[in-house]
This record gives structure tokens, sequence and C-alpha cells, in this order.
């Protein structure tokens, strides 16, 4: 076994070998333009962007047509808000979203707010869920756009998009979704699905970093304005000569993805029920986010009385993220874990474990002896573990905040 | 983010861990910041007849910064008086442990838990408080 232990699958993804071998010729031997159309070079380069467009479009349940490249979900998403919004501006001015989304999500509908769009904020259920009838009635009948992930980074739950989607095509307001944690993770059909733009990214699903996808709909025809504007490359969606070995593996990916994600997810399940059976019977830890709906690979973990960047530190033979924002300039922890209802102490003590497809059982078992013992040594160290052993309520104590 | 190899030695090494009983009167208990801001220090000196600090002890919850300030100062106070302790500054903690300016709070915080439990020995002792008292963290 290799140290450190990689166990932050949904910050990035290890690209695929077989994906990696795939892109190689794309540098070097096939390097034509995309847009050539007058030599083969520029056709070879074409036909493998087309080959891979039918890979990510079969992924997803999708037409190729409806296909756009993107750099990746950061530009996905401003590209699909801003392009939807600004296009139908003189429809209404009032779009909807929910607090946990991405920051790419939130930043780009503050944004919007600056350009004179209204945008509500829906607050979560405690698991993590958006509630279905407050979403209703945060509409308004000048409601153009609403924008909801399927699957949530920091805690893994899985949003009820389908029925968002029904809400939405019956009032005619688009529904764009963050589905980067989704895509090659859980099975997506867009011929069912009543998603109008959608957001998916190679580097999640082990393709490399750098390209994404827009997904556009074109039953019924939804228009976006672009938001980069040059050759006219992408329909006019997207211009800017296409990335062809970026591409090629995402195409690769999308194609392992559809073939292997039934037996991955199995065995991801697996693996994270021994993660979670090895730390939940530790006093006072916490899993954070809704425990059916959930995709297998994220495991969001509260370590109360143990804040979490000290635990990383003592855990840097895994490589896993924090919701702790002690790193951070502000002394903030994690938004989604605050949307949750979740006190600052358990935001602090937050560990996300995410796990992939090359996560082996012996993996596993160390993460867990390694979390135990130090969780165990930073709680000797803690006066807040102190405390809730001798009974005091942290509740009832007057804190110096500074 | 980089840890200076003193801050490592600290966190992994920490000195002083531990309780003395609150109520002993030549105890004196300092707890300062808040569960809410990602740190909580308990810092307790034990003090002779002669005024000196012989011991001390600590407790942190927080970040290695945090850990590793308030291990410092429980090694620094030892052998003090009490008007030599409360003169310890956060700057001179920061420049020990090489601190990044994202951290200099953690120094800061190590400053007031020193200075709150010399105020708590100086008040069950019935002594005038000194100025720039900080503040403490009270249980209901």
């Amino acid at each position: 076994m290799k140290l450190p232990v990689y166990l932050d699958y949904s910050a990035t993804t290890p690209v695929d070998p077989r994906v990696a071998q795939k892109m190689i010729p794309y540098l070097t031997e096939f390097f034509g333009n995309a847009a050539s159309r007058s030599h083969a070079f520029g056709w070879k380069a074409e036909a493998a962007v087309d080959e891979a467009r039918g890979h990510v479009a079969a992924l997803i349940g999708a037409d190729p047509k409806e296909i756009v490249w993107t750099s990746g979900a950061t530009e996905g998403n401003n590209l699909a808000i801003k392009g939807a919004a600004q296009f139908y501006k003189t429809k209404g001015k009032h779009l909807v979203t929910q607090k946990t989304e991405h920051k790419a999500t939130l930043d780009t509908m503050r944004e919007l707010e600056r350009q004179g769009f209204e945008c509500t904020y829906l607050e979560v259920e405690e698991n993590g869920l958006v509630d279905l009838k407050k979403f209703e009635a945060a509409l308004r009948p000048d409601t153009i756009l609403a924008s909801i992930m399927m699957v949530n980074n920091e805690i893994g739950v899985i949003q009820p998009v389908a029925e968002i989607g029904e809400i939405c095509r019956a009032r005619g307001i688009i529904l764009h979704c963050d589905a980067v944690q989704a895509a090659g993770k859980l099975p997506i059909d867009l011929a069912t699905l009543k998603v109008d733009l959608l957001t998916i990214t190679a580097h999640k699903m082990y393709g490399p970093k750098g390209i994404g996808a827009l997904y556009v709909r074109r039953k019924p025809r939804v228009r976006i304005e672009p938001q980069i504007h040059g050759g006219g490359h992408e329909r006019g969606f997207r211009s800017g000569t296409l990335a062809t070995h970026q591409i090629v593996g995402f195409g690769e990916a999308a194609r392992i993805a559809k073939l292997e994600m039934a037996a991955d997810n199995e065995r991801i399940r697996a693996l994270r029920d021994r993660l979670l059976q090895g730390l939940s019977s530790m006093e006072e830890v916490v899993v954070n986010g809704d425990l059916e709906r959930r995709i297998p690979g994220i495991l969001n973990v509260s370590f109360n009385y143990v804040e979490g960047e000290s635990l990383l530190m003592a855990i840097k033979d895994i490589a896993v993220s924090s919701g702790s924002a002690c790193t951070s300039a502000s002394l903030e922890p994690s938004y989604v874990l605050r949307a949750l209802g979740r006190s600052d102490e358990l935001a602090h003590s937050s560990i996300r474990f995410t796990l992939g497809k090359f996560t082996t059982a012996e993996e596993i078992d160390y993460a867990v002896k390694l979390v135990r013992d130090k969780v165990a040594k930073l709680r000797e160290l803690s006066p807040l573990w102190e405390m809730y052993k001798d009974g005091v309520d942290l509740n009832s104590v007057q804190w110096a905040a500074h | 983010m980089a840890y200076s190899d003193k801050v490592i030695d600290h966190y992994e090494n920490p000195r002083n861990v531990g309780s003395f009983d609150k109520a002993d009167d030549a105890v004196g208990t300092g707890m300062v910041g808040a569960p809410a801001c990602g740190d909580v220090m308990k810092l307790q000196i034990r003090v002779g007849k002669d005024g000196i600090i012989e011991d001390a002890r600590f407790k942190t919850y927080g970040c290695g910064s945090a850990i590793a300030s308030s291990s410092l100062v429980t090694e620094w106070v030892k052998g003090k008086r009490l008007d030599e302790a409360a003169a310890i500054r956060n700057t001179q903690i920061a420049q020990e442990l090489s601190l990044p300016p994202v951290k200099i709070h953690c120094s800061i915080l190590a400053e007031d838990a020193i200075k709150a439990a010399i105020a708590d020995y100086r008040k069950k002792h019935g002594l005038e408080p000194q100025a720039a008292e900080a503040p403490q963290a009270t249980v209901a």
C-alpha cells in the first residue's frame, strides 16, 4: 500500500490509464485542428471529437448535438446560468437556487444579482435535501431559471431533481443542474429527466482536468447567450479551438463509466460501509447528510470536540478534506454543513472521505485505524471533550468569542 | 499549509497536557476562545507561596498552531512571577513558532489564556485585577 492514501476523489480523480493511453496520440500524431475543414489532419481531429461527443451524450441519455464542450464545470455553470438568465431576461428577472450549491453556482448568482436579477437561495432540510413544497413556494410569476445540483460535493446527498424538473417544466421555468458529482456515478437519462441545462466535467470521472461539457436541450429548445465569443465553434455557444486530446480523454472516460459504473458502485458501497462501520462505533461521531439518498463514494463525518484542521494534520497519511475553514482567512466553517443546521463545533469537526474505483479494503482499514487513534489522542487534548465528559452542557457556556 | 518544524514538534509532542483541580486555591484557570471560531484554549497555572508559577497545564481544541501556541506558553510561564508571565506577548509566541499571518490569532489567544489564568488566580486571592484583562468563558 502506498502512502498517503488518496481518499479525496470528490476533489479530483486520477486519469484512468486506458484514458491516458487513448489521449496520447492526439497530442503528438493527430494534432490537427478540428475546425480545419480543408485537410486530413482536421478531419481526423473532427472525427475523434465526434466520437467522444457520442460517448458523453450516451452517458447522460442525450443527443450528441446537445453537448457543448467547456473548460470544466465552473465554466459550464457560468455559461448555463448567465447564458439562460441573459437570454430570457425579458421574460422575468427572478432566479432560484439553494444554499448548498457549489461556489461556481452561488457566485454566478451573486454576479447576476449585481446585474439586476433577483435570486432566492433556498434553505435545505437537516438531511441536506431540498423540500419540494418550499421549492415550489419560492417560485414567482417572473421566475425564469432554477439551478439545483444533482449530488452535493461535500456530503454526497442526491437532490430530487426529477421532481423539481416536473415542477419547472409545468411552469415554463428553465432548470439547470450541476451534475458534476453525479455523472459516472448515477445513471442519468435526459430523455426522461426534465432538465434543460446540465453541467458535467471529466476530472471527477477519471478523465483529464480542463475539459467539461454543458448539455443544452434541443426539445423543447433552450437558448443561451454565449459568454465567450470568437470563431463560432460549438454552434456559437462556446468559441475557441477544441482541445482534441482532452475531449478524446473525456469521451473514453464516459464510455468506460457507462460500462463499469454499476460494478464500481457496488465495490465502493461495500468499502464505504466498511469505513462507516469502523468509525461509527466511536463516541460522538455524526454522519452529515441523508443516510439513504446519497451516492456511495462520499462520506462526511463530524468527530465532535475535535477540530478538523488539527485532525487533518494528524492524519496526513490519508488525503481527505475538512469542513473546517481554519486554513482560510475567514474563521467560518463549511457553509454547506452550516446550511444543514449543524452547530459550529460539528461543522469545524468534519472530515470528508471520498472513495473511488481505485480504493482498496486495505486502504480503508488503514484509514479507520489511523483516524480512531488520532481522534482519541486529540480528544485527550480537547477542553471541550473534557467538559462533555464532565457533563457540562456546552450550550450553557458563555464563550468569549474573538 | 506548511507548518514550521517547531509547530509540528509541539503538535506531535505537546508539553504539559492535562488539568489541575480548578477549586484548588493555588490554581488559576483561564479558558478563552469559542467553539464557533474553531478554537478554545484552557490554560492552568499552579502558583507557589512565593508567587512563582510552579507548574502549568493546558488543553486546546483548535488547529495545529493553536495547540502549539498553548503548549509553548505552558513551558514559558513555568518559573516566572505572575507579572513576568503577564508580560508575555503574542508577537513573541508567533515569532518563536514562525506562525504565518493567518495563524496570528492563535498566538493572541495563547496570550489571552495566560492573562485569564492569572486574573482567575488573583481573584481567588482577593487581589485587584490588573489592566487589560482578557475576556474569559464562563459556565452558566
